[in-house]
């Protein structure tokens, strides 16, 4: 780890003021879970690191102004302590606790999760967002890539979006709050990510001077019904190799609106639109969800090594609207 | 001479109870220092600076603004950095004197590469090419076309097992002291009494100036034996620096250099007729074993001697990391390759496997009669008649469940151990010895056979361990730990104690030979009631404590281990998931000297086992000849919620109480792959031909003709 300067602003005005324009200048800490380990790997090495722990009005949670508001450095566990999250806004509440090993659902918050970095074994080992060798050549579309993306293969970036709530709050339609030097702004939860197309590009949308403050999810979520399913192969610390995270609304017997997100298949949560056409109008059942799940997947071009994750996404999808099926007051 | 017999059942005291380990509430508690929580007065951090390339001539080394760096006292450079043969090997080591200015130090290292040849996969031979491969040996015994003419059933298959890391919990290193020409080392290792010898080598000094010290350890699997390259450079540094050098590898490091065990895959044809006698046995098989094919080819097929059998095996050189022996060497795969063909042979018959590994115990050999008895006790355990059922489960809905099983062999004849055993005349007892503790309960054993031979509880006795100034003991490999330290010891206390019977003989009218040493007191064997206590027998010896040393006895030990083991599974074969329902162990081990902590051994074997059969792979990238994965997050381990319900079984009593102590360490970790892929073959009707069990594979199974 290379040496840094070391900041704790007591309010959000101070913290942003203590930021650059540029990532290597300085950078946010929440949970720590994620920043600290890639500055040990000298992945990264800000010159400066702005901890926001001490900014406690970004700790709450408030059902306020006809949304959900979660402050950026709500924990995993604190999400999952909330009993409306938990009740009413289910394909969140599942993705948190999906989350492997207690230590990161105590320490890890929710904006740490939505902006970590992607855990591609070529990233890691200091090759760059986009993995290549000293001569410029791609690493992972001939190498290892048993846990790499499935869409948006034609490159540059393989990784994939490591975020667990990513998927729920998109299919949640959640906002996001970003703050500034000029000011805040809010966006949708899925214009904070972007595929990178450069050599330099990062995965997020928010600029090295914004903190990402808040999340909103709009009141009206839990008219919808929701849920996440995640493939994992272990119990105890690790990924999964493909999720998905669905919200439907029902009029009546039938779908009138589907949101379908998958994660861990593609460089940014991956929304299926052409799973939600193939739901919109239909009764919920199990054909209409197979039938959604082969949507979700049909544009699927997966690499060397991963066209097990295409069946792994298909499934996630599959029984992620099965359980709103089986929990559904029929 | 001396009676140094194990005492009859009815007759112990200790011997075979349910007794917990003495240093637990010590590690629980955080109180017992691990290598890494030395610290001592002006020590130093050292840190190794190592190759980035798989393979490469080093023409450069440029050391010199690094030793201008803060900090920094010593830099030494491995004698062997000319060449490096796999990434994470050590070229140069610093000593600085704090960990970051080691770590920033060691960047300002620069070292010039020339790129050579390498390979970093899990070839074939053919696609390896003969630059990369040596064929190692070649055998038949019968007549193996006669033999598959008999056979009216085969089976033909491959199998395989990748190269894994040892991933000690405590990882590989040392602390390193200078007194004048003397040298203390505190290490992790295996090997107390010997790391004087691999000193005494790398540094060109005597042996007996060397003191190394190890109470306790976390774990070393096989590749704790050495001092290393690294235990060497900790001490030159400790010398230039003229200060203590702690030197302790990073996660990281240990997973790419500190043990790779080697890969082991085949080619198998197996045929047995109708009624599931084995007749022919036939395979090609290839492994890596790092750079230099040390090692040999392994000795299939495993346990069953089947009267045909040809085999071929050919070494691939890689440079995916050097070889360390592993829990076990070889067992685990010739096991898994074994097995597993011989379970596609029995589902080829129809059989139930069994039946069919019951119709052919009698070629297991020596161990025949143990084997019949542990696979009754293991189906009972497991309920095995009522779960089997043929390969491919009926139930409806994705998740399908199968059982499978194994047997396996091993040896863990008593290494070469000396005990020191000592009564004091106020009544203190002791015993010490220069063997180690790897966490596997040795120090509990030592105790537990002094304190039965004295007569005492367990708390009486001073167990002294881990420090090669005490008399030397073997090496802890191959299970051959107990076997040594549990007859020494044994051995020692009783010359002890038949002095103590000298002094105290007179005083009870008695003949020394006439006395015994139970629950406290001396007394005369023939008239109980004449007796007098432990520590007033003591007080007879005056001024003069009565010591006694012995070195292993073998007639009261012997060789030679068996266990079948079962799992049950379940697959989910949309998702390709294997989850552990279920996994028994039913094992021998001779006599059994504390059942708490044998018991432990074989946990820990099972939930080593999963995770090597789930998850461990040590994934190598081809293009750069890195590791992929060197660390904790994707160098996958079971965890709690993974490894399922365990259930032990030791074997106890006749048969077996009377062979005496056998090694345990090894033996359990062997089964657990080939019973859980037979499992998952039972599950999914499909064979998953390769460990680890991921979702990849066992979807691509079902792909070839599965019921997905």
């Amino acid at each position: 780890m290379d040496a840094f300067a070391y900041a704790r602003p007591a309010t959000l005005s101070e913290a942003i003021g203590l930021l650059g324009s540029s990532w290597s200048e300085a950078q946010v800490l929440a949970g720590g879970t994620d920043l600290i380990s890639l500055m040990k790997e000298h992945v990264d090495a800000p010159a400066r690191l702005v901890n926001i722990k001490g900014i406690s009005e970004l700790r709450r949670i408030r059902e306020e102004s006809g949304a959900y508001r979660i402050g950026s450095l709500v924990t995993f566990e604190e999400l999952l302590g909330h009993a409306a999250i938990r009740n009413r806004l289910p394909a969140l509440a599942e993705a948190a606790a999906g989350v492997t090993s207690p230590q990161i659902r105590n320490m890890g918050t929710v904006g740490g999760d939505l902006l970590q970095r992607p855990r591609c074994w070529y990233y890691r080992a200091g090759y760059g967002l986009l993995a290549r060798d000293e001569k410029g050549q791609p690493l992972v579309p001939n190498g290892e890539n048993r846990y790499h993306a499935i869409f948006a293969t034609e490159g540059p970036a393989y990784f994939v979006s490591p975020s667990s709530l990513a998927p729920a709050l998109i299919a949640l339609d959640a906002k996001l709050t970003l703050h500034g030097h000029g000011g805040s702004r809010e966006i949708a939860a899925a214009g904070l990510f972007a595929i990178p197309k450069s050599q330099g590009d990062r995965e997020h949308t928010i600029q090295p001077n914004e903190i990402l403050t808040e999340i909103a999810i709009p009141a009206s979520a839990r008219e919808w019904r929701s849920a996440t399913y995640e493939v994992r192969q272990k119990e105890a610390l690790d990924w999964p190799l493909a999720t998905a995270s669905v919200a439907l609304k029902m009029d009546g017997s039938r779908i009138s609106a589907a949101r379908v997100v998958m994660g861990h298949v593609a460089p940014t949560p991956w929304r299926s639109a052409a799973a939600e056409r193939a739901l919109e109008g239909k009764p919920l059942n199990e054909e209409t969800a197979a039938a959604a799940a082969d949507a979700a997947v049909a544009d699927a071009k997966p690499l060397s090594h991963n066209a097990y994750k295409v069946q792994l996404a298909r499934v996630s999808v599959k029984r992620a609207l099965l359980a709103i099926h089986s929990g559904s007051p029929s | 001479m001396a009676d140094y017999k194990w005492p009859p059942a009815d007759k112990r005291a200790l011997i075979g109870k349910r007794i917990s380990r003495l240093d637990g509430p010590w590690k629980s508690s955080g109180r017992v220092k691990y290598t890494y929580d030395i610290n001592r007065p002006g020590m130093l951090f050292g840190r190794m600076i190592t190759s980035r390339y798989a393979h490469a001539k080093v023409t450069h080394v440029d050391t010199s603004e690094a030793e201008k760096m803060p900090g920094v006292k010593a830099v030494y450079t491995f004698p062997t950095s000319s060449e490096v043969h796999w990434e994470g090997q050590e070229i140069v080591a610093l000593a600085a004197e704090t960990e970051n200015q080691a770590r920033d130090a060691a960047r300002k290292v620069h070292i010039t590469y020339e790129p050579l040849p390498y390979l970093v996969a899990d070839a074939e031979p053919a696609k390896a090419g003969a630059q990369f491969t040596k064929e190692q040996s070649a055998r038949t015994t019968g007549d193996v076309a006669a033999g598959f003419q008999q056979a009216e059933v085969t089976s033909e298959g491959r199998y395989g097992v990748p190269v894994i890391t040892h991933c000690c919990l405590e990882a590989h290193g040392q602390v390193t002291e200078w007194k004048g020409d003397s040298l203390t080392v505190w290490c992790s290792t295996q090997y107390v009494s010997g790391q004087g010898a691999e000193y005494s080598t790398g540094l060109g000094i005597p042996a007996n100036k060397v003191e190394a010290i190890c109470p306790v350890m976390g774990g070393g699997f096989g590749s704790k034996f050495s001092a290393d390259a690294w235990g060497v450079a900790c001490a030159q540094l400790a010398k230039k620096a003229g200060r203590p050098v702690k030197m302790m590898l990073e996660r990281d490091h240990e997973l790419m250099v500190a043990g790779a065990r080697p890969s082991m895959y085949a080619d198998v044809k197996v045929g047995a007729k109708k009624d599931g006698t084995l007749v022919a046995w036939d395979s090609q098989s290839w492994g890596t074993g790092g750079p230099d094919a040390q090692g040999g080819g392994p000795a299939l097929p495993y346990i069953f001697r089947i009267p045909n059998v040809r085999r071929k095996h050919t070494a691939v050189l890689t440079n995916i990391g050097p070889e360390r022996a592993w829990r076990a060497p070889n067992h685990p795969q010739m096991c898994l390759i074994t097995m597993s063909a011989l379970d596609d042979l029995a589902a080829k018959l129809g059989m139930d496997p069994f039946d069919f590994f019951m119709k052919n115990i009698e070629i297991t050999g020596a161990r025949s009669a143990s084997y019949v008895e542990e696979m009754n006790i293991a189906a009972g355990l497991m309920d095995w008649k009522k779960k089997w059922h043929p390969r491919g489960d009926k139930a409806s809905g994705p998740i399908k469940t199968g059982v499978g099983l194994s047997i396996h062999t091993w040896a863990g004849a008593a290494n070469n151990s000396n005990c020191a055993a000592t009564i004091h005349p106020d009544g203190s007892a002791e015993v010490s010895m220069g063997t180690q503790d790897l966490g596997v309960g040795t120090r509990t054993v030592v105790g537990i056979v002094a304190a039965e031979t004295f007569g005492l509880p367990l708390e009486a006795v001073t167990v002294n361990i881990g420090d090669s100034k005490y008399p030397p003991a073997g090496a802890s490999g191959g299970s051959s730990t107990i076997g040594g330290v549990s007859t020494a010891t044994r051995c020692a206390a009783t010359d002890a104690l038949n002095k103590l019977f000298a002094q105290v003989a007179p005083s009870l009218g008695a003949t020394p030979d006439q006395l015994e040493a139970v629950g406290g007191q001396v007394r005369v064997t023939a008239n109980p009631s004449k007796g007098i206590p432990w520590k007033q027998a003591c007080a007879k010896l005056g001024a003069t404590a009565v010591t006694a040393t012995h070195g292993t006895d073998r007639t009261i030990t012997s060789a030679g281990v068996g266990g079948v083991q079962m799992a049950d599974v379940s697959v989910d074969t949309e998702t390709g998931v294997v989850r552990v329902n279920k996994m028994v162990a039913v094992q021998d081990c001779g006599l059994v000297m504390d059942l708490k902590t044998a018991e432990s051994q074989v946990y820990g074997a099972l939930i080593m086992g999963v995770t090597y059969s789930l998850f461990e792979e040590k994934i190598m990238d081809q293009q750069t000849g890195r590791c992929l994965n060197p660390n904790m997050e994707f160098y996958k381990l079971a965890g709690i919620g993974d490894v399922g319900e365990l259930v032990v079984h030791m074997m106890t009593g006749k048969g077996y109480d009377e062979r005496g102590p056998i090694g345990l360490g090894e033996p359990p970790v062997i089964s657990p792959g080939a019973a859980l892929s037979n499992a998952v073959a039972n599950a999914i009707g499909a064979r998953v031909p390769e460990l680890p069990l991921t979702p990849n594979r066992v979807l691509a199974a079902l792909g070839k003709g599965g019921m997905a």
